[in-house]
């Protein structure tokens, strides 16, 4: 049985659109998500949250909340483990994690944890938290990344620096990345044009409609249960017993459906306090956030300052590349700095290239992933001084691109060499599109962007079990976030030959499977969907081996084909073919029930490149952009349900859209949060968008059964750029700032003239 | 505080709920008559995911006081199936792949039956700036827009 070869055509059920298993539950209001558990006895906790961007937590007195007959229990930092030791920069992320969702000696930032009740009502909770008296001794705070790393800036945490950061750098930067090849001196001499240019972005929000939700037991006995929205549970568990100090096979995590994430929920806000409340009252306890709460306290994504500069030929060849990346991830280290500069040149094969990233903390909550971290800051940088290259050289921005894109075998700007990718195809793809050709309209500008993300792989376990009937059972560990449970039985059905509708994924509790890496780094279709492939195909062996058994014949003398045991040749005998029904039907007695398991951390997950063509219309009179028409075009490897993979690229370009134009932390001179709400903080809402083209590009990697790669990210990493191209062509002028607000186009405008 | 006692008509069932006079009607769909089908996602009234009927005219539940709804009529997601026989856009919502996470879906089908109610033939604009109201992060709104416009395409074909 050649059961490992890579398959990338003639498939039965990959590639095709049937409707989603969970589809019924999500239209009708029965799918439960985190805020929808509720258990006897429960009480509802709440979270006291610091309103100064900075000060040292001189008393915390809870003894008149504690008072109130509704309130069962009053937590503060006392309650979690004192086993959690710190440890300066990155190898304390326990630490970290605690001081984030309960503030230790000193609150980091506006929404930041203190204390926390529990009480018989949402609104008993409320009230109770009213009661509690904090004296604050307010501390100099920053929250802007320039101003951070000057010598003056208040220091957030002394000694949180770790050894990558040169000496005499503000102890705020706790992190520092270089890398590249080459020579960039020489390669800018050789250039005809060389141009420096500096570029911002502000912290934006994943915006998951869905606000963090648990409910949480912890008993006497040090067993618990907890029940949350979250991209992956085994790290809930993980965490959460570090901080409560129990063992960790003694919490059992079980993940809601999850009301988006987009990298926000792939570490614990609430879910220890919600716990520490819990084992303090003896009773559930359910934690639900606000959404200002979302806004304050949650992970943005990180703010950046970048310096780029690029070198080209006349004739479009690129000579050398540099870029310098300052990314603030809040009071925490943990700013996507390596990334950023990692991604920043990738799309392009350079000779000289380099790359420097700063890890700076400000007081802010602390970051968290958002969809390609790092990577859509540092295109919008590198690609608006292509775009301007191409612009003062007179050069066609594809061609550009063509002639300087990263092949196979290309060394990257980051290190390895690519194996087989995409991003001249996507090229192509955009070349060959009605959209590059379309004329535009008086007060209209086009731009084009590439992008590139890493992709990932992780700790994934699979289990297939097959019932009598001859249906099957999926348990995978990482939660559907948006169809995924789809895409895991179409690869299952592909390998079973069974209908796709016989086929049930689950997602799997922390007890039932082994550990499972969140659902991150656009890896559940690639990871988990390998470990889907390889567990059905570890049950087909065993289907194989009935079947010998029955005919009295070698096993290798056995194939599967469309559902069935057949002979492999005409030698192995004349049988009829079994199908896998009548193998199942009666397992029990001819050797036990039939499951097929896998689980590694796989490494082969396929870097994604995409190329995206935008259109906007700027208003010069009240300096409002609309974007008129999109483009995505993808390399997806393989697109096992091409309907979501669609919908994953148009989600990337819409939250991309967002993030150009309007998204921004908006902090005041107190350091405090000026736009915690939707209203003040707005997302794209249907009328400000236009339909959203895709196309799919399929360039298999040889990493994945099917040529899988991960599409979820690399979507959201050109639309800066190229909405920044477009509007800067538009409006005459180069946006350097986003977003692109109004007010900011205004200005450049008349700053131009 | 003394709670409120109010009798109100939810998906054309009589119910009683006791509450809060602060409590909204989404807390009291949720936490009293475990209707969970409407999500707060804001509580601000600026996204949309808690959008019911409150005698036929869409509202953010989250903005109404559970005891304003003494009298009334409710619609909630749980109530737009008949029976076993899904309403056309639940069955197109699946179709087309117009949800993704689908925490939104609740609130975007009863908007969008509220809208093809008054208007069965909307324009794409139409669509776009009924559904402004219903946020939605994952979708980009493609799918969600063009689902809507082609099951009133469907329906007005069935009349």
């Amino acid at each position: 049985m050649a059961l490992d070869d890579l398959k990338t055509k003639d498939f039965a059920f990959v590639g095709t659109r049937p409707n989603r298993p969970d589809g019924l539950d999500k239209v009708t209001g029965r799918a439960k998500f985190g805020a929808d558990a509720y258990a006897p006895g429960m009480l509802h906790g709440a979270i006291l949250r610091s309103p100064h961007a900075h000060a040292r937590i001189l008393r915390i007195d809870t003894s008149k909340a504690e008072a109130l007959k509704d309130v069962k229990a009053v937590v503060t930092r006392a309650d979690f483990s004192d086993k959690v030791e710190f440890a300066p920069g990155l190898e304390g992320e326990f630490w970290n994690v605690l001081e984030n969702v309960m503030a230790g000696d000193k609150a980091l930032y506006d929404g930041h944890a203190v204390a926390a009740v529990a009480a018989t009502s949402a609104l008993a909770a409320r009230d109770a938290l009213k009661l509690i008296e904090v004296e604050y001794e307010i501390l100099p705070h920053v929250t802007d990344v320039d101003k951070a790393m000057l010598a003056d800036a208040p220091v957030i945490r002394e000694g949180a620096a770790d050894y990558s950061v040169p000496a005499g750098m503000h102890p705020n930067v706790v992190r520092m990345h270089e890398s590249g090849h080459g020579d960039v001196a020489a390669g800018f001499a050789e250039a005809d044009l060389v141009i420096e240019d500096h570029f911002t972005t502000e912290a934006t929000h994943q915006g998951y409609i869905e606000p963090h939700a648990c409910l949480a037991t912890l008993g006497m006995d040090g067993k618990g249960e907890l029940w949350c929205c979250t991209q992956g549970h085994w790290i809930v568990q993980k965490t959460c017993a570090a901080l409560l100090g129990i063992e960790t096979a003694n919490l059992r995590v079980t993940a809601s459906e999850i009301g988006g994430g987009f990298g926000g929920k792939t570490t614990v806000f609430i879910e220890p306090v919600a716990l520490a409340l819990s084992r303090k009252a003896n009773k559930p306890v359910k934690l639900v956030m606000s959404r200002s709460e979302v806004f304050r306290a949650t992970g943005p994504t990180a703010s950046a300052s970048m310096d780029i500069k690029i070198g080209m030929k006349k004739d479009g060849t690129l000579t050398a590349a540099e870029g310098i990346f300052r990314l603030q991830g809040g009071a925490f280290p943990g700013g996507p700095a390596e990334f950023t500069a990692m991604c920043a040149f990738a799309p392009y094969s350079l000779s000289n290239v380099r790359q420097v990233g700063y890890d700076v903390m400000t007081n802010r909550p602390k970051q968290a992933a958002y969809r390609a971290p790092g990577s859509p800051m540092a295109a919008f940088a590198v690609e608006s001084v292509i775009d301007e290259l191409c612009n003062q050289l007179g050069l066609d921005p594809i061609e550009v691109r063509l002639k300087n894109a990263s092949r196979e075998g290309t060394k990257a700007s980051y290190g390895p060499r690519f194996q087989q990718i995409g991003l001249v195809q996507t090229l192509e793809a955009a070349k060959a599109h009605p959209h590059l050709s379309a004329p535009l309209k008086p007060g209209q500008g086009r731009g084009i962007s590439c992008g590139f993300w890493f992709n990932h792989g992780g700790e994934t376990s699979v289990s297939l079990a097959l019932s009598e009937d001859g249906s099957a059972q999926v348990m995978v560990g990482t939660p559907d976030i948006g169809g995924s449970r789809a895409s895991m039985a179409l690869m299952a059905a592909e390998v079973l030959g069974i209908p796709y509708e016989n086929i049930r994924v689950t997602i799997a509790d922390t007890a039932t499977l082994g550990y499972n890496d969140v659902s991150h780094g656009s890896r559940v279709t690639y990871a988990s969907g390998l470990a889907t492939i390889k567990a059905a195909r570890h049950a087909v062996e065993k289907l194989c081996e009935r079947a010998a058994k029955k005919w009295g014949i070698p096993v290798d003398a056995v194939k599967w084909e469309n559902g069935c045991a057949v002979p492999s040749g005409p030698n192995a005998g004349d049988f009829d073919p079994l199908p896998l029904a009548d193998i199942t039907a009666n397992m029990g007695q001819t050797g036990g029930p039939i499951s097929g398991h896998f689980e590694a951390t796989p490494e082969g997950a396929g870097v994604s490149f995409a190329t995206h063509i935008v259109d906007a219309e700027v208003d010069p009179e009240t300096g409002k952009t609309r974007v008129v028409r999109y483009t995505v075009i993808q390399d997806a490897g393989k697109a096992i349900h091409p309907t979501y993979v669609e919908g994953q690229y148009q989600g990337g370009a819409a939250q991309g859209i967002g993030w150009a134009l309007n998204e921004e932390y908006i902090y005041g001179e107190d350091g405090r949060l000026q736009n915690s709400v939707f209203l003040d903080y707005r997302i794209p809402v249907a009328s400000d968008l236009p339909m959203i083209d895709t196309v799919i590009v399929e360039v298999p990697n040889p990493g994945h059964p099917f040529g899988v790669r991960g599409v979820g990210e690399t979507s959201i990493c050109p639309p800066l750029a190229a909405i920044a191209n477009a509007v800067s062509a538009a409006a005459g002028v180069r946006m350097r700032n986003l977003p692109m607000s109004p007010p900011r186009i205004l200005s450049a405008l008349k700053a131009d003239g | 505080m003394s709670k409120i006692h109010v009798s109100t008509t939810v998906n054309g069932d009589a119910v009683e709920y006791l509450c809060d006079p602060r409590e909204t009607l989404l807390d009291c769909l949720r936490d009293k008559l475990s209707l969970t089908g409407a999500k707060e996602g804001c509580g601000t009234g600026d996204c949309g995911a808690c959008s019911v009927t409150l005698d036929g005219r869409l509202v953010c539940s989250c903005l109404v006081l559970g005891v304003e709804a003494e009298g009334k009529e409710i619609g909630t997601v749980e109530g737009i199936a008949e029976g076993d026989v899904l309403h056309p856009l639940q069955q197109k919502f699946i179709d087309y792949a117009a949800l993704q996470c689908g925490i939104c879906t609740p609130g975007i089908l009863v908007a969008a039956k509220a809208l093809l109610e008054q208007n069965p033939d909307p324009t794409e604009e139409e669509v776009r700036f009924w559904l402004a109201g219903n946020l939605c992060r994952c979708t980009g709104y493609d799918k969600i827009i063009r689902a809507v416009m082609d099951t009133a395409k469907d329906m007005r074909e069935a009349v």
